[in-house]
């Protein structure tokens, strides 16, 4: 088991003919049972052509009709992916994962409305992973994203953080102190996106074989805290908690407005109080993510 | 992004929200001239910068004759303009903008901005106005309403009314005042704003509602299709090292440190930074290489680093995925050559092709110190300055 994505999971690759694309969805392909698991690729002006063996189709509703595809990975740039990502959203997908760093905010804004206003009226619910994610990996069984997939092996700790490179840090530490992993998931660095820490740390909860896991944060935003008081109250399993930015610049990228919203619990270490406070073992110290996480098993 | 107050006043009062007459200008002579066509008897002189807190810091004026606006402009014009928002050098005031007076009854705060928790855009509202808005959130909570106006409907005249009485705004200029935070709510959307405030509004004698300051924030995301607001950017009032950092696509924010560090990665340079802290030293920058460094762009960081004196190590930290471990090496071997490197230099470097990257940095030749975690990276490099 894992979750969200097994050896199972069938993808449509949306922007598979872009350089970007093209290059991660070779690396996809090459990594444990990719082959099998990468069946389609969406481009409306080369339908019916295909690429690294990957049949391409006009739209994500038509590939997932022919392939029984149900998860996407959206590589689109910018001004194009938010449209892409409802694309799989209308097709009823379980889960989009987009990839693309740099879509306006506004037009997020839109999108998650939208897909909540189609859960609200009875539509089926999509899962959105990112965007400006890495996306996720169920070790030596599927990688769907741009992760490093040597860096990892099959094992029962989870890993979920928002930042591309301080995943592949954690995971890196445990493969070395000999801890392997059951999923390592990229949230997204963004402002406005889709499955947040609490929605991971959920699953993580109710995946028999995650038996602990690493949750990171970075400052901004009242989503760690939120994980936090879920976890609080509900996680069965030891977290090892890090927040990144203690020496971070306040008002650096935003005004202080931004800050003033989430009630000023937004910094490093008012996260890691409050994740403290919940029962995680956190620490200041990055390199000892995986040593903290081996002594509480 | 940010624009100045006068750009904007513009951009409101396009999108229909009253804003006091005003001419914005460079040099004194003109700054009178402004006064002689606005007419009147009172005139605010108000310099342009980004940085808020402009009146604490004598930036901002009232002059009731030409002299004194004469006097007031010369003094603002070209000062070093200190707030509690430019750190202790100030800003070099280039720009004035030069405003009919205002019949102020009171000061109201509204500010829209995007909110992560409910995806939303929050509209913030006060009877607390023209002071620190942070100040009145920490010492009375209370007189801020907010509403959360969902995309995809609009600010609905229920919440405008809603804030409106919230803000206690004066009875007879309700109407306007929804109708104002409509058009601000519009003009926030419209340019991909992801911060719009206005500090103070007012509402005058006769009841009509102004804006009397206006701050903005740009989506940089959204930057590509707002080629008015780009027109608006002011590179005098950016880090000219920031600047530079973006040319060659690097994230580069400077700190007060003396360790400079190189990293990929947003969060992972973020935790660089922190381990620093931990060992006992202070970051002189944040830079992320991103995930498609070359050479030329480590050499480039190199150099923008490096032009910091402060700067007394740098500590390099890669986390190979994509971005190959060799290749950063070769990078770092060319820059240290290149910019004949004198402080110590810590690497560390994990993930692909780790080896065949330490193998290019012992064979340089080159006093390059390599480290296996972050934490003896960190270690390191502070024993190394002291």
């Amino acid at each position: 088991m894992s979750i969200f994505i097994n050896k199972n999971t069938r993808i449509i690759t949306q922007g598979i003919t872009g350089k970007t694309g093209q290059f991660h969805t070779e690396k996809c392909q090459e990594y444990a049972n990719g082959k099998e698991c990468f069946v389609a690729g969406v481009n409306p002006k080369k339908a019916g052509e295909s690429i690294f063996n990957i049949p391409i189709y006009a739209s994500v509703k038509e590939a997932a009709a022919e392939t029984g595809a149900t998860v996407s990975v959206i590589y689109v740039p910018p001004p194009g992916a938010a449209a892409a990502i409802w694309e799989a959203v209308e097709a009823d997908l379980d889960l989009a994962i987009c990839i693309t760093e740099g879509i306006p905010v506004r037009d997020m804004l839109i999108l998650r409305n939208k897909m909540k206003a189609k859960e609200a009226a009875g539509g089926k619910k999509t899962l959105l992973l990112g965007p400006n994610c890495p996306g996720l990996i169920t070790p030596e069984e599927v990688k769907i994203g741009i992760m490093p997939g040597h860096i990892h092996r099959k094992g029962r700790i989870g890993v979920v953080s928002r930042s591309g490179t301080l995943t592949y840090e954690a995971v890196g530490q445990l493969t070395e102190i000999g801890l392997g992993q059951s999923s390592a998931v990229g949230i997204g660095g963004d402002p406005i996106n889709g499955l947040k820490h609490i929605d991971v740390m959920k699953a993580f909860n109710d995946d028999p074989d995650t038996d602990a896991v690493i949750m990171i944060g970075e400052i901004g935003g009242p989503d760690e805290a939120e994980a936090a008081m879920w976890c609080k109250e509900n996680m069965k399993k030891p977290i090892v908690g890090f927040i990144a930015g203690v020496t971070a610049p306040a008002g650096k990228r935003m005004g202080h407005a931004g800050a003033l919203i989430s009630g000023g619990a937004d910094t490093a270490d008012a996260k890691l109080a409050i994740m403290e406070e919940c029962g995680f073992t956190v620490t200041r110290n990055p390199s000892e993510m995986a040593k903290l996480l081996k002594a509480m098993l | 992004m940010k624009i100045h107050e006068y750009q904007g006043k513009q951009l409101l009062k396009k999108f229909g929200v009253t804003v006091p007459r005003g001419i914005h200008c460079t040099t004194v002579d003109d700054a009178v001239k402004a006064a002689e066509t606005l007419g009147g008897k009172v005139w605010v002189v108000k310099a342009q910068i980004h940085a808020g807190g402009r009146g604490k810091g004598g930036g901002v004026k009232v002059a009731t004759s030409l002299e004194k606006v004469r006097e007031y402009a010369s003094q603002i014009l070209g000062m070093q303009l200190v707030t509690h928002q430019t750190g202790p050098e100030g800003q070099k005031v280039r720009h004035l903008l030069i405003e009919e007076g205002a019949d102020i009854q009171h000061e109201y705060y509204v500010a829209a901005l995007t909110d992560r928790a409910t995806q939303s855009v929050a509209i913030m509202a006060s009877y607390e106005g023209g002071m620190d808005i942070e100040e009145v959130a920490h010492k009375t909570p209370e007189k801020i309403v907010k509403v959360f106006v969902n995309p995809l409907v609009g600010l609905t005249d229920e919440q405008g009314l809603e804030l409106a009485k919230g803000m206690g705004m004066n009875e007879a200029s309700i109407p306007q005042c929804i109708d104002t935070l409509k058009k601000l709510y519009t003009c926030y959307m419209e340019t991909d704003a992801s911060l719009a405030e206005i500090n103070p509004l007012i509402h005058e004698t006769d009841g009509t509602v102004k804006a009397i300051d206006a701050k903005f924030n740009f989506d940089s995301n959204a930057l590509y299709r707002q080629p008015e607001i780009v027109a608006m950017r002011d590179l005098d009032e950016e880090d000219a090292d920031e600047i530079e950092a973006s040319k060659f696509d690097l994230a580069y924010i400077s700190l007060d440190g003396n360790i400079g560090c190189l990293v990929n990665g947003a969060g992972l340079a973020m935790a660089t930074m922190d381990t620093i802290k931990l060992f006992g030293a202070e970051p002189a920058n944040f830079l992320d290489v991103g995930g498609g460094a070359t050479t030329e762009k480590v050499t480039e960081a190199f150099k923008i680093m490096l032009k910091n004196p402060k700067v007394k190590g740098i500590l390099v930290n890669i986390f190979g995925g994509i971005m190959k471990c060799d290749t950063i090496a070769t990078g770092v071997v060319a820059a240290a050559k290149e910019t004949h490197l004198s402080v110590p230099l810590v690497v560390r470097m994990k993930g692909t092709n780790e080896d065949l990257g330490k193998k290019i940095l012992q064979e340089s030749g080159l006093p390059i110190i390599s480290a296996d975690s972050m934490a003896e990276a960190a270690t390191k490099i502070v024993a190394a300055v002291k």
